[in-house]
């Protein structure tokens, strides 16, 4: 660069940039999820960190392998593949034994994101993938969950339900969860104190992550507000109808898996649609499908799925929510 | 007359740095002549001028050099009096080759006789204006250059009810037009008012961003006292806010239909620097020879608004304020949303000419391109409401009919899109293939069509 032409960049235009980059988008997620993280090693001790640390390092050599495998760049540098590791390992439970969570980090990156393409092409959110298939393939180390450290409890079990598994269980086998409002109350579950997934239990960490995407502009307001209002509304409706049978709102928004799965999931650019009310549709069928999974699913909570399940249906959302173009008149919807 | 703020505002646009500060506090300075002059013959929208002048021949300032070489074509003149050294085929500031007539300075700047008034604008026959204007050479000076005269000349059956003078300047770094409002609003509005006469519209309407707070009072002082329906309009200060549709909507909220002109919702829109130079034409008798730069950028040692020759070379005014330092990396014609890169400063300013900028490598950073992640900025930002992210992919694709029929053809290349995008994709790129693609594509269409049926 110099006062001599031959070193000038020719470029057309924009010659301006907002100065933005996947990169910064990706570090600023990673940064988003240190509370979150934080308050997991707090309450699960040192099991958050070996499961996070090993589905980053996971990701990323997969990420690193499969890329070269594939002669394609070396994608790691965007950081796309330690935000799918830190998602993973926050959906996972934290007594899982390693070599599981080993599994789902390669199902994640491998099979849900490199065979499509790589970022920017796959259909579903990957730590989603590879949370799922563990779901599905070891029920039951995936469904065992740690009693945290500081939970005052009547029992002394290492290993407890979390509030909405112990609510569907109990009552599939006719009863009323015993104490179930003494054992979880709604400050255990804004700080998180309380049985679940490793990333999933603090609130108010998760709120704070919120906080600064939303500031950073690396998520909008729409589909986390749209995801939480359908929630409410729906939750709302089955308690007024019948109080005894269903879990008040405030439980349905604070004790599963909503705030990690609508601040940092369903917003995954890649697997959402583009436009605004193509998101406020994504985050409402979210809340939908959670709820109804909640209700009448054979699983306890039903964020992963419901999320999935929106995941493919976000290219007919953006083709149904395009914007009306300056000077025509909208037309009739696309063929 | 009244100041009011703008009740709409159109959809998309961005927020970059603006960078006005270095140039804006600055009175407008008039450039030493220079020595020799580059003058493009395709300085405008439409076909290029046809050259006057020979290698050899003497011309005066103000003589016309080239004619109009079609209906939407321009006049060219002489910046100045000289010796013709060349008329040849260069690459100009446009980015592309031209016919450009060189001419040696002789230094005198003798000017050619100006025919006699015949009379006063307000009672002169506006077909005669229209005229002038046209034998003025006179273009669109705020970017597009699209020739004046056609534009004052609508079709029978189409009024033009509202003018619209576009003091936006939305673009970073330029202060051009800013400071012709500040310094010399008077001729600005009796170019407006001779314009208003020749379209015979109702409406008047200046609009003003509203981060040139000095601008629009300077404004008003000049347009104080005027009857009728004429008001100075402050918009909110966004890219792309003077883009001529966009500026259209914000004052009547009418959209030009796509495909279509300002005509067709009875709007007609005038740059500041073009009302100018039609008061110059009319009242002194003056053609378009000269225009205001904004010379600046963070690679320019003294940032300058200058007033310059049409065909001054890029390299006088460099010199002119400082040089450029060690650290430039690119040069524009035009600001850097819209403007062009130029691989040499031995190109003359265009009449569109609004900004020559030097920026380092700090502000013009190279990015290699990813994958879409959409994220859908791009969407948020595109002030025609298109969606750039798939249009992109489809033109990757090379899928002309999705492009088509995702209204690429509505795209405007004000570049808000690949201002956001954080994969770095080449979005305007892709819109400039598709749309030169997608009309190729059309016509041949049409033309199979009128093959298949025999008339």
């Amino acid at each position: 660069m110099s006062e001599n032409p031959s070193t000038w960049v020719i470029s057309p235009s924009p010659h301006a940039h907002s100065g933005d980059s996947v990169q910064r988008i990706m570090l600023t997620v990673i940064l988003a999820l240190m509370p979150a993280l934080a308050a997991s090693v707090l309450f699960f001790g040192l099991d958050s960190l070996r499961l996070t640390a090993t589905c980053v390092v996971t990701c990323i050599l997969a990420e690193a392998a499969v890329r070269r495998l594939m002669k394609r760049d070396s994608g790691i540098a965007d950081l796309s593949a330690v935000v799918t590791g830190l998602l993973l390992a926050f959906n996972l439970p934290p007594t899982l034994p390693t070599w599981m969570a080993v599994v789902g980090s390669l199902f994640a990156i491998v099979i849900a994101k490199q065979l499509y393409g790589g970022i920017g092409y796959n259909l579903f959110n990957p730590a989603l993938v590879g949370r799922c298939v563990l779901l599905v393939s070891f029920p039951v180390a995936m469904t065992t969950w740690a009693t945290p450290h500081y939970f005052t409890g009547p029992m002394d079990a290492v290993t407890m339900a979390t509030p909405l598994g112990a609510w569907k269980t109990a009552w599939a086998s006719g009863q009323a969860p015993a104490g179930f409002f003494d054992l979880f109350t709604t400050t255990s579950l804004l700080l998180g104190n309380r049985p679940g997934c490793l990333g999933e239990t603090s609130v108010i960490a998760l709120v704070l992550g919120g906080v600064i995407l939303l500031w950073r502009r690396c998520i909008t307001w729409h589909i986390p507000l749209a995801y939480f209002g359908t929630v409410a509304v729906m939750a709302f409706g089955f308690h007024k109808l019948d109080p005894v049978h269903n879990l008040p709102p405030v439980y349905h928004l604070l004790s599963g898996g909503l705030f990690l799965g609508a601040i940092f999931m369903a917003t995954d650019m890649v697997t959402t649609p583009v436009t605004r009310s193509g998101m406020f549709i994504f985050g409402a069928g979210c809340g939908l499908i959670t709820m109804l999974i909640r209700k009448w699913g054979g699983y306890p909570e039903g964020v992963s799925f419901a999320i999935l399940i929106m995941n493919s249906l976000t290219p007919l959302i953006n083709r149904f929510t395009r914007p009306r173009v300056f000077g025509h008149v909208r037309k009739e919807t696309p063929a | 007359m009244k100041t009011l703020r703008a009740l709409f505002t159109p959809r998309g646009g961005i927020h970059p740095r603006y960078f006005k500060e270095p140039s804006a506090g600055l009175a407008i300075e008039t450039l030493p002549l220079p020595k020799l002059f580059l003058v493009s013959l395709s300085q405008h929208l439409g076909a290029p001028s046809r050259p006057l002048v020979k290698k050899g021949d003497l011309v005066l300032r103000g003589q016309p050099i080239a004619e109009p070489a079609g209906y939407v074509s321009a006049w060219v003149h002489a910046p100045t009096s000289g010796v013709v050294k060349s008329v040849d085929s260069r690459l100009t500031a446009n980015g592309q080759l031209a016919g450009v007539v060189t001419i040696e300075a002789d230094g005198l700047d003798k000017a050619v006789e100006s025919d006699p008034v015949n009379g006063d604008w307000t009672t002169r026959p506006v077909r005669e204006l229209v005229d002038e204007v046209l034998k003025a050479g006179i273009v669109g000076m705020g970017g597009a250059g699209f020739p004046t005269q056609v534009k004052l000349l609508p079709p029978p059956g189409k009024t033009i009810q509202t003018l619209i003078v576009n003091g936006a300047e939305c673009e970073p770094y330029l202060t051009a037009d800013h400071r012709l409002m500040l310094e010399q609003a008077d001729r600005i509005w009796q170019g407006v008012l001779i314009l208003k006469r020749i379209l015979g519209a109702g409406q008047v309407r200046v609009v003003i961003e509203d981060n040139k707070p000095d601008a629009v009072a300077a404004m008003e002082q000049a347009m104080k006292g005027t009857d009728g329906d004429v008001e100075l309009v402050i918009v909110k200060t966004k890219y792309p806010q003077g883009a001529e549709k966009q500026l259209i909507y914000s004052v009547t909220r009418r959209e030009v239909p796509s495909g279509g002109l300002p005509m067709d919702v009875g709007a007609l829109v005038e740059n500041v620097g073009t009302a100018a130079a039609i008061q110059a034409a009319i009242v002194d008798r003056r053609p378009l020879t000269e225009r205001v730069v904004s010379v600046s950028g963070d690679a320019l040692r003294t940032p300058r608004n200058v007033l310059a020759r049409i065909g001054t070379p890029f390299s006088d005014l460099i010199a002119f304020c400082g040089g450029l330092t060690e650290a430039t990396a690119k040069i524009l014609n035009g600001g850097p949303m819209m403007g062009i890169a130029q691989s040499s400063i031995t190109v003359g300013i265009n009449k569109t000419t609004s900004g020559l900028l030097a920026l380092s490598q700090a502000r013009v950073p190279l990015f290699t391109s990813m994958p879409c992640i959409s994220c859908g900025r791009c969407v948020t930002a595109c002030p025609s409401g298109l969606l750039p992210c798939t249009l992109s992919e489809n033109m990757e694709a090379e899928n002309l009919e999705a492009a088509e029929d995702l209204n690429i053809l509505d795209c405007i290349e004000c570049g808000a899109c690949a201002f956001e995008c954080p994969s770095h994709r080449p979005l305007v790129q892709h819109m400039r293939q598709g749309k030169t693609k997608v009309m190729q594509r059309r016509k041949q269409r049409e033309a199979e069509a009128k093959k298949a049926t025999p008339t």
